[in-house]
């Protein structure tokens, strides 16, 4: 007689099911999807699905040259635009040994700056927005227009500016660009009090982020998680400190750690990273000297046969670029290694048997952007 | 006993943290003159853009119908995907020889990343970038432009 095989039903609570957040999930801040695990309200594990807006940038990038490349690096992390930039400029100087003027070098880190405050602050706004308070967004969003203003203004473009050239900058600084930054940090130093009243003292807030999404210093070193959130777990990486490029080594300014290691820990590092961005920068603005905005460079420029990999500190964490060139006017292949990738690997890991709405917070802590992931 | 005490400390330090988070709304809520948003399309007649600002690439000509463009496709090769092509044609010139002007400056619209590079490596300064935003058409081959404008020449002095 054949043997019948009864495999037990579990009931309805134990039962685990998956659903897709995303990839058109307004929480996911883009086209990611994660394929959620769950046993009732408790996620038992996560995978992320990358892809949904990759454009094959490495590929692309080894039919175009080197000035051509810096605008498809502002497309990856589109909030750090500028320090994408700068990553391959720095690459592109260093192989070739070229000196930038000292002008260049004080725009590029005033730029990087505002880079960093403005992404974290449509982050503050966002993250709010994730937790339930809708006014943060506004706030967040109309006092990053004044950077986006400052940046019309000089570059062109709010967005996607691609202002850096290899040797130097697009073009020069507008004439207003010093008033206009002075002007910026004095109303956002009143303005940064705000947030902290709405958002980082809220009981409601600190309920839902405190001891959730616990990273410890060794998974945060271990799972590559860089920027603001491995700082949130004691990890000291931040590339400005380490290898320091532009002005970072003559500037003053403190690299923000904080120990706990959990959702609350990671908003703190980043409030606290926009008063030493503003402090950078009130240290720079009125002693950007003289001269040209760009070194000569040739019309072609070629990199000599070799391996070279350049790292900047971007809003997210360690950016890397590493390019292996024949001896071309285009590399021979590209690789980013974008932060966003490496942050998402660790979600999974520390959102297991937490609730769903705990995910959402944990997400929003990592800061991801989807580009930047899928390139 | 201590427990019940720290239970309603918890509970007034919340509803004080929400009132702190409030007044901050409230401020706001009752100072108008803070108010940011632009009304746009109603302000269309105002708005002015930065001078700098990206629209569109156009090639700026003079009241006489002259650009400074010769043809020599420097923009075409540095166009990152291809967002320009030129046409260039062969005509007499004033000694006999044959010289190169550019027939059709075709630009792309639509495909146009606004990189700056056709802008910044022409060398004789002959694009810019135009003001105009609203680019929003239904038929998408509207957005392939030419550049220079019919029966518009060359400034003289400027060809090769
Ligand atoms: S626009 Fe400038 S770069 Fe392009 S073909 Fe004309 S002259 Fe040459
Ligand atoms: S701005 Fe860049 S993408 Fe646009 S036409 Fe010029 S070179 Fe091409």
């Amino acid at each position: 007689m054949k043997e019948v095989i009864h495999t037990p039903v579990p009931s309805v609570e134990e039962e685990e099911y998956h659903i897709n957040m995303g990839p058109q999930h307004p929480s996911t801040h883009g086209v990611l999807r994660l394929v959620v695990s769950l046993q009732g309200e408790i996620v038992k594990n996560l995978k992320p699905h990358c892809g949904y807006i990759h454009r094959g940038m490495e590929k692309m990038c080894e039919k175009d040259t080197y000035p051509q490349i810096i605008h498809l690096t502002d497309r990856m992390d589109y909030l750090s635009a500028h320090i994408n930039n700068h990553a391959v400029c720095l690459l592109v100087e260093n192989a070739l040994q070229i000196e930038v003027p000292e002008r260049v070098k004080y725009i590029r880190t005033i730029m990087d700056e505002l880079c960093r405050i403005q992404s974290h602050q449509l982050w503050w706004a966002s993250f709010g927005m994730d937790l339930g308070g809708l006014t943060c967004f506004f706030y967040g969003l109309r006092d990053r227009e004044k950077i986006l203003d400052i940046w019309e203004e000089t570059t062109g473009a709010r967005f996607l500016q691609s202002y850096y050239t290899p040797g130097g900058l697009m073009w020069d600084i507008h004439p207003d660009f010093q008033k206009n930054v002075k002007a910026f940090i004095k109303y956002f130093r009143k303005k940064i009090r705000d947030y902290e009243k709405i958002l980082s003292g809220n009981v409601i807030f600190t309920e839902r982020s405190r001891n959730i999404g616990l990273m410890t210093k060794e998974e945060a070193i271990s799972y590559g998680v860089t920027g603001p959130s491995g700082r949130g777990s004691g990890w000291s990486c931040d590339i400005r400190k380490h290898h320091p490029y532009a002005l970072y080594d003559k500037v003053e300014f403190k690299e923000i750690l904080y120990h706990e290691g959990d959702t609350l820990a990671r908003y703190m590092v980043r409030m606290d990273e926009m008063y030493e961005s503003m402090h950078i920068i009130e240290q720079l603005i009125d002693n950007i000297p003289e001269g040209d905005f760009s070194a000569k460079m040739k019309a072609v420029i070629k990199l000599p046969a070799g391996e070279y990999y350049q790292r900047v500190e971007s809003a997210r964490g360690d950016l890397g670029i590493y390019c292996i060139s024949d001896g071309n006017k285009t590399p021979y292949r590209m690789k980013f290694r974008t932060p966003s990738f490496s942050n998402l690997s660790v979600l999974d890991h520390i959102s297991r048997d937490l609730k769903i709405a705990d995910l959402v917070a944990i997400g929003g802590s990592l800061d991801l952007v989807i580009p930047d992931i899928d390139r | 006993m201590n427990s019940f005490f720290n239970y309603f400390a918890d509970i007034f330090s919340g509803v004080k943290s929400l009132l702190i988070g409030m007044s901050v709304t409230g401020k706001y809520f009752f100072s108008p003159g803070q108010i940011v948003t632009q009304q746009y399309p109603e302000n269309r007649k105002t708005l002015k853009m930065y001078e700098r600002f990206k629209g569109e690439v156009i090639m700026p000509h003079d009241a006489n119908n002259h650009h400074r463009c010769t043809g020599c496709a420097i923009c075409e090769l540095n166009c990152p995907n291809g967002s320009i092509e030129i046409v260039s044609a062969r005509i007499d010139g004033p000694d006999g020889k044959k010289v190169r002007v550019i027939d059709k400056h075709i630009y792309h619209l639509g495909m146009c990343t606004f990189c700056s590079l056709c802008v910044k490596t022409c060398p004789e300064n002959a694009l810019a970038f135009g003001q105009e935003f609203e680019h929003a058409v239904f038929d998408r081959s509207v957005l392939t432009k030419i550049l220079n404008q019919p029966g518009s020449s060359i400034i003289k002095g400027t060809e090769e």
